[in-house]
């Protein structure tokens, strides 16, 4: 009881910590750090590269520094897509097995997409 | 009914269309839709590198897209989104660090959120277009 500030019933309810509540926020703002210079980065390159043709763009994108700097950007972005918009639906799905179903899906389709992109960074770099 | 079911009948707060719309409360709206967007759009880039992994023909078609009147649309709404989830992002790094709460340096960090993304997204657009 002591030092506990839930009322009897919060607790009866027993829907306590489960002790992980700072993992997803403190990732957020880790991934949003990270993403600051990433994306500063990526938009200016986006723009210059504008109207480059099929070449010229898997010579930039398979030059050893932007390959690392690409596949932060994307894996790093796709983990914060995924963790931004886990706490969407947490807001607005109320019932709970098309709230898990829609989290995992996100969770699913970051995995793949990102594995994807990688691949094909890497194929482009090392393959030819 | 188990104890654990019991709906908790507590006094609801007044929801959102009884409160007049204000920089702060459509910033924070502008903050959850770009990010909603960018999502999107991060699929996009990796369908992006994808394609030109692929064969130049693949990449080609990717290309007349993003070419298109849709596709301009797109990539400039792309970076309207993300000069303003950034910009706006960093404000919030800013309240989680404990600074501006004040009303004042609110409206201020915000309308300095929209200039900055509304220069970014408008001079990207006229150099990337040039």
């Amino acid at each position: 009881m002591n030092g506990d500030l839930r009322s009897p019933l919060a607790r009866a309810r027993g829907l306590g910590s489960a002790k992980q509540g700072l993992h997803h926020w403190w990732a957020q703002r880790i991934t949003a750090l990270a993403l600051i210079p990433l994306v500063v980065w990526f938009a200016v390159s986006l723009v210059l590269m504008s109207g480059a043709d099929y070449g010229a763009v898997r010579a930039w994108i398979g030059s050893p520094v932007v390959m690392v700097l690409l596949i932060l950007t994307i894996a790093v972005g796709l983990h914060h897509a995924q963790l931004g918009l886990q706490v969407v639906i947490e807001d607005y799905v109320h019932a709970d097995g098309a709230k898990l179903a829609l989290i995992v899906l996100c969770r699913f389709i970051a995995v793949l997409f990102g594995l994807a992109a990688i691949v094909a960074i890497l194929s482009i770099g090392f393959g030819g | 009914m188990s104890v654990a079911n019991r709906p908790v009948h507590r006094p609801l707060s007044p929801h959102l269309q009884v409160y007049r719309r204000q920089l702060t409360s459509v910033l924070s709206i502008l903050h959850r839709a770009t990010g909603i967007a960018l999502a999107a759009g991060a699929l996009y880039l990796a369908i992006w590198v994808v394609c030109a992994a692929s064969s130049p023909a693949t990449y080609a078609g990717f290309q007349s897209f993003n070419t298109s009147i849709l596709g301009r649309l797109f990539l400039g709404g792309w970076l309207f989104s993300a000069f303003y989830h950034l910009s706006n992002g960093i404000r919030h790094l800013f309240w989680d660090a404990g600074y501006g709460f004040e009303l004042k340096d609110a409206y201020r960090s915000g309308w300095i959120v929209v200039g900055v993304s509304a220069v970014a997204t408008l001079a990207s657009w006229i150099v990337g277009l040039r």
